[in-house]
C-alpha cells in the first residue's frame, strides 16, 4: 500500500484510452464500475476534444457482483459494436473488473464479432498509464498489422517511406510535434506511410509493414511496438528524440542515413532562432543558472541536454517518474554529474527541489506547484497534462520550431517582464523596487519604511555561542539586504540564513551577508 | 379510469408520474468525488481513500488538478503485494495511517473511505477504523464509509460520509428543548444567511451538520427536528431518525419558492406565527424575487434537458420551470427518492418526462431528438455536445457553487442564463 497525494500517471487503462481516442474507427469496451467514466473528462475537458472518447463502460454495480457481470459485459460489447460499427474493438478491464476476473477477451470472442478484437491485459495494481499506453499500442500493432506485406527493396531514386510512431491523445504537445516532424520529414524528401496511433484507423495499421523505417517520437509509448516491427518487418527505428536544436540536427542526420538522403539542405534552411538567441549578449545572464529537471523520461533527458548545451545552464538535479526508463535517465544524470531521482512520490520531488534550491525548475504541472510554493520560477516541459498544456496556438516541443518555443518558454519565467541586467543596473531606482506601482498605471506608491530587526541585537549576541536554530538579522545587515534587488532578495536571505546556521552564527551582520554571498557565489 | 369526472381537478404535479428507469453506461462520478467539497467543509478532517491508482487519479482530475499543494485527502493505493497476500492489508493500512497522522498532527477526524477495489476484496474498513480509533484516541477519531462506484453515485458519497458520523453525534439531553438541525454540506456563506434567518424567526437552537470543525458535532435525540438542505441524504436521514430525530418534509431551499417553503416547514414546527415569518423573510424574499425576475427574461420559454448527476435535478427543474418559465424536456436523476422528493414532485408540471438511472447512449439520442436550448450534463459530455451545437451547463458547478437560499436564487438562475448569453455573444 502506498500513500499518494497526487499521481503523475493514471492507471494503465487510461493509457489504453489514450490509444483508442487517438485512433479512428476503433471502440474500447471497458469492464468498469460507475465512476470510471471520469476518464472521459481528461479528453473532453483537458484536451478539449470535440468528441467523446470511443469508450463504452459496462458500469457494473454492487448488486451485479453476485449475479452475472460477464453477461453485462457481453451485452455492453454487443451493443457498442451495433451502435458504433468500428473496424476493430478493444476490450479490457479497469482495476475493479480485474479483481472479478471476467476475462473480457474470452467473452468477446464468444460474441463472434465480425471485426478484430484486441484483448488487453493491463495489470492495474502493478503498472501505470504510460505502460498501459505502450502495451496497448503494441497489441494494436501486433494484431492489426498485415504481416504478409513486404516492402520491396527501393529502386535507385525512389523516395524512402517511414511510419511515425508514438503521438497519442492527451500527449504533451503531440499534436504540434507531429505537424513539425511531418513537415521536416517531407522537406527531407521522406514519405510518410502511416502515423500511429494518432489519426490511424485499423486499415492504416494494416499497412505498417509497407515502410522502410520507423520514426519513434515518444519511446514511452512506441518503443515496444517499434521493436516488434523491427523483428517482423526488419524496419529500423530512429533513436534520437528531436527535442532541442542539437537533438533535431542529430535526428536529421539519423533520418538521412536511414532514408539515404542528403541532410545538408534541410540543415542549412533551418529556421532555428533559438541557438542565435542563446548566443546573443542579451542572454548572458542565463549563464550557469541552476536548473532542476523532472518529468517523463523522454522530455527530461532532452531538456537536460538543452539546458546544459543550448542554454548554458547548470543542471543541478534531474529525475523522472517513469520507472520503466530509469536506466536512460540515470545515464543522462551521469553526464551532468548528478544523481537521478527516480520516484513517483510528489513529496520526495518537493524535498529534493527544496534541498537543491535551483533557480529554475523544468517540470510537470506538479513541479509547477512545488516551485510556486518555494518561490522558484518554473517552466512546464512534460506530462501529466493540464488544460494549459493544450494551447490554442501552434506550440511544438520538437524540431527547430520546438527549440524556439522552448527558448521562449524557459526564459520567460526568469525574466519576470524585465531583463535582469537592466534591473541590476537600475536597482534602487524609483521605478524598480517592489513597492513601486506598475509604471503603466501611473503614480508610485509610498515606499514602506525599512522594518527594524525583530530581535534585540544584544540578546542575539549573547546567544552567539550556542548552536542556533535560527539566525537573527542585525540592523545593518537587514539594511544592506534591502539594497539587493527584490527579485533575488528572498534567495539571498535564505542563503545567508542557511550559511549562518551552518556556521553557528546567530547574529547576521553585513560581514555574514557578504561571506555567504562569496560562499554561494560562482 | 374513474367514471366519475372530478368537478375540480387538483394538479398533483408529478407525484405519481411514471419514471423511465434505465440501465446502462452511467456518465457520472462515483461517491469519492464528494471528498472534494467535504474536506473543505470539515476543516480538520482528513479523507484517506483506500483504493487504486484510478481512485487517486479520479479525485485529482475531478478536483481540477492540484488545487492545494498538500490537500487533506489522499489515497492509500492497494498494490499487487496486498492482493497477492504478501503484505497484510490491515498492517499496511495501519502503517500508512500512522505515517499520515505523524505528518499531519492537526487532523482530528480521519475518514477511511472505501472504494470499488476495497469493497470487492472485502477489506473491512469498519474494523480497521475502530482498531485505529482505539490506537489514536483521543487525539484522532477514525471513521469509515464507502464512496465506491459500485455503491454510490457522486453526491451519495456525502450521504455515506454523514451517515457514518451520525452514530458518533453526542446524544441530546432528554430534557433539552426542541432544536433544529440543518443537514447537508452548505457553503459557509449560505449557512450564515440561514442562521440569521432562523434567528429572526426565533427558531433555535439551530445546528448545522456537517459542522465546520470535528469537535463541533451537533447533539441529536428525540427533541431534534431536521431539515434536509440537500436532496441526496437518504441514508443520513434514516440514521438520524434511528437516533430519534424527526425529518421535516419540505421542498429544498433552491429558488425563492423552495427557500420559503423550506423555512416555512421549520417555522411551522417551531410555532412561528405568520406575521413573524413575513417580517423575517420579506426583505430577502422580495430582493430575491426581483433579482430572479431579471434572469427570467433570458430563460422564459427556453427548454432544458437534465442528464442525471447529483440528485439536485428535480429541485432545479422545479425552480427553473416555476420561477423562470423554462420548459422541461427531460429531467434525469441518478436516483429518485420518492419520499424525500414528494414535495418537489408535487410542484413539477404535470407530464414532465422523468428518468432514473442512465443509459447514456439512449439518453443522448433523446437529447439530440429534443434539441433543448440548454443541456445540464457532466464534464465528459459537455464539450462534445457543445461541438454538436447544443448549449450546456456543467452539472458539477451546481454542486460546488453556493446556490441555496434567497440571496443565491438569482445566482443560480444566472448559472443557466450565462451559457445562453455566451452563445449569443459568440455568434454575434
Amino acid at each position: 500500500m502506498q500513500l499518494t497525494l497526487w499521481t503523475y500517471e493514471g492507471p494503465p487503462h487510461v493509457g489504453a484510452m489514450r490509444i483508442a481516442t487517438a485512433m479512428k474507427d476503433v471502440h474500447y469496451v471497458l469492464h468498469a464500475p460507475q465512476g470510471d467514466t471520469y476518464a472521459d473528462l481528461l479528453f473532453t475537458m483537458i484536451e478539449r476534444n470535440a468528441k467523446r472518447p470511443p469508450v463504452t463502460y459496462t458500469t457494473f454495480q454492487a448488486r451485479d457482483l453476485g449475479g452475472d457481470t460477464a453477461e453485462l459485459f457481453k451485452n455492453a460489447a454487443r451493443e457498442a459494436y451495433e451502435r458504433f460499427k468500428p473496424q476493430a474493438m478493444m476490450v479490457g478491464s479497469s482495476c475493479t473488473a480485474e479483481l472479478i476476473q471476467d476475462d473480457p477477451g474470452g467473452l468477446c470472442k464468444a460474441l463472434d464479432l465480425p471485426v478484430p478484437v484486441v484483448a488487453l491485459e493491463l495489470p492495474s495494481y502493478q503498472r501505470k498509464e504510460n505502460w498501459g499506453a505502450s502495451e496497448t499500442f503494441y497489441q494494436m500493432v501486433r494484431n492489426l498489422a498485415d504481416t504478409s506485406l513486404k516492402r520491396a527493396p527501393r529502386d535507385a531514386g525512389q523516395r524512402a517511406r517511414c511510419n511515425i510512431l508514438g503521438p497519442a491523445a492527451l500527449g504533451f504537445r503531440h499534436r504540434d510535434d507531429l505537424r513539425e516532424i511531418s513537415g521536416l520529414l517531407r522537406e527531407m524528401g521522406v514519405d510518410i506511410n502511416v502515423t500511429a496511433p494518432l489519426g490511424a484507423s485499423p486499415a492504416d495499421m494494416a499497412r505498417l509493414g509497407d515502410a522502410d523505417f520507423n520514426v519513434v517520437l515518444y519511446p514511452e509509448i512506441a518503443n515496444v511496438a517499434a521493436g516488434w516491427l523491427k523483428r517482423t518487418f526488419g524496419q529500423p527505428s530512429t533513436r534520437t528524440v528531436p527535442i532541442g536544436s542539437g537533438a533535431t540536427r542529430d535526428f536529421i542526420h539519423e533520418v538521412a542515413e536511414l532514408a539515404g538522403v542528403d541532410p545538408a539542405a534541410v540543415l542549412a534552411n533551418a529556421e532555428a532562432r533559438a541557438p542565435w538567441y542563446a548566443k546573443s549578449v542579451d542572454s548572458t545572464y542565463l549563464t550557469s543558472k541552476r536548473v532542476f529537471v523532472f518529468g517523463d523520461a523522454t522530455h527530461v533527458v532532452a531538456a537536460a541536454r538543452i539546458a546544459a548545451q543550448e542554454m548554458g545552464f547548470t543542471v543541478v538535479g534531474l529525475g523522472t517518474y517513469s520507472r520503466e526508463f530509469a536506466r536512460e535517465v540515470r545515464e543522462a544524470a551521469a553526464l551532468y554529474g548528478v544523481e537521478a531521482l527516480i520516484s513517483d512520490d510528489y513529496l520526495e520531488v518537493e524535498a529534493r527541489i527544496a534541498e537543491l534550491q535551483p533557480e529554475l525548475v523544468l517540470g510537470s504541472q506538479m513541479e509547477r506547484h512545488i516551485a510556486k510554493r518555494l518561490g522558484v520560477p518554473c517552466a512546464v516541459i512534460s506530462a501529466p497534462v493540464h488544460v494549459q498544456d493544450f494551447p490554442a496556438r501552434y506550440s511544438p516541443q520538437m524540431g527547430f520550431e520546438g527549440a524556439n518555443v522552448l527558448f521562449d518558454t524557459w526564459v520567460h519565467p526568469l525574466m519576470m517582464g524585465l531583463e535582469e541586467h537592466l534591473i541590476g543596473m537600475f536597482r534602487g531606482d524609483a521605478e524598480f523596487h517592489e513597492d513601486a506601482a506598475p509604471s503603466h498605471l501611473g503614480g508610485a506608491m509610498t515606499p514602506k519604511a525599512v522594518v527594524a530587526p525583530v530581535a534585540p541585537v544584544e540578546q542575539a549576541a549573547a546567544n552567539e555561542t550556542l548552536t542556533p536554530q535560527e539566525a537573527t538579522w542585525g540592523l545593518d545587515a537587514e539594511k544592506e539586504l534591502r539594497k539587493i534587488p527584490f527579485f533575488v532578495r528572498g534567495k539571498a536571505r535564505r542563503n545567508t540564513e542557511r550559511f549562518a546556521i551552518d556556521r553557528g552564527v546567530s547574529l547576521i551582520t553585513v560581514e555574514t551577508l557578504y561571506d555567504a554571498k562569496a560562499h554561494y557565489g560562482r | 379510469m374513474s367514471p366519475v369526472i372530478p368537478i375540480q381537478s387538483v394538479s398533483r404535479g408529478c407525484a405519481d408520474a411514471p419514471v423511465l428507469k434505465e440501465r446502462g453506461q452511467r456518465e457520472v462520478f462515483c461517491g469519492l468525488t464528494g471528498i472534494i467539497w467535504l474536506h473543505r467543509k470539515i476543516q480538520d478532517a482528513f479523507f484517506l481513500v483506500v483504493g487504486s491508482r484510478t481512485c487517486a487519479h479520479l479525485i485529482q482530475s475531478a478536483a481540477g488538478v492540484m488545487i492545494f499543494a498538500e490537500p487533506r485527502f489522499a489515497t492509500a493505493i492497494i498494490d499487487e503485494r496486498d492482493l497477492a497476500g504478501l503484505a497484510d492489508c490491515n498492517e499496511e493500512l495501519d502503517r500508512v495511517v500512522t505515517r499520515l497522522i505523524e505528518r499531519r498532527p492537526e487532523i482530528k477526524l480521519l475518514f477511511l473511505v472505501g472504494s470499488c477495489p476495497s469493497e470487492v476484496i472485502k477489506l473491512d474498513l469498519s474494523r480497521a477504523a475502530s482498531r485505529l480509533s482505539g490506537r489514536f484516541s483521543p487525539d484522532v477519531r477514525v471513521l469509515n464509509y464507502s464512496g465506491s462506484g459500485i455503491e454510490t453515485t457522486f453526491t451519495q458519497g456525502e450521504d455515506a460520509c454523514l451517515a457514518s458520523l451520525v452514530p458518533v453525534l453526542p446524544p441530546s439531553a432528554a430534557s433539552a428543548p426542541a432544536s433544529l438541525m440543518v443537514v447537508g454540506a452548505l457553503a459557509d456563506v449560505v449557512e450564515d444567511q440561514f442562521a440569521r434567518l432562523f434567528k429572526q424567526l426565533g427558531i433555535g437552537p439551530v445546528q448545522f451538520f456537517p459542522p465546520r470543525q470535528a469537535n463541533e458535532m451537533p447533539a441529536v435525540g428525540p427533541n431534534t427536528v431536521f431539515l434536509l438542505a440537500q436532496p441526496f441524504l437518504a441514508d443520513t436521514a434514516v440514521a438520524l431518525e434511528a437516533r430519534g430525530a424527526t425529518r421535516l418534509p419540505a421542498p429544498f431551499p433552491l429558488g425563492v419558492e423552495g427557500t420559503s417553503a423550506w423555512l416555512q416547514a421549520a417555522a411551522s414546527a417551531f410555532g412561528v406565527d405568520a406575521a413573524t415569518f413575513e417580517a423575517a423573510t420579506a426583505p430577502a424574499r422580495d430582493r430575491a424575487t426581483s433579482a430572479v425576475a431579471r434572469q427570467r427574461t433570458q430563460l422564459a420559454g427556453k427548454s432544458i434537458f437534465f442528464f442525471p448527476d447529483s440528485q439536485l435535478e428535480i429541485p432545479l427543474a422545479r425552480f427553473l420551470s416555476r420561477e423562470l418559465g423554462m420548459t422541461l424536456a427531460e429531467v434525469g436523476t441518478p436516483y429518485l427518492h420518492r419520499q424525500h422528493m414528494a414535495e418537489e414532485l408535487a410542484l413539477l408540471p404535470e407530464g414532465t418526462f422523468l428518468s432514473e438511472g442512465q443509459h447514456v447512449e439512449n439518453q443522448l439520442d433523446r437529447c439530440r431528438a429534443a434539441q433543448p436550448d440548454i443541456v445540464v450534463c457532466g464534464l465528459g459530455l459537455a464539450n462534445p455536445l457543445e461541438a454538436e451545437g447544443l448549449t450546456t451547463k456543467w452539472a458539477i458547478e451546481l454542486v460546488f457553487t453556493p446556490i441555496q437560499g434567497y440571496e443565491q436564487a438569482a445566482d443560480l438562475a444566472e448559472l443557466f442564463s450565462r451559457p445562453l448569453v455566451r452563445r449569443l455573444r459568440l455568434a454575434a
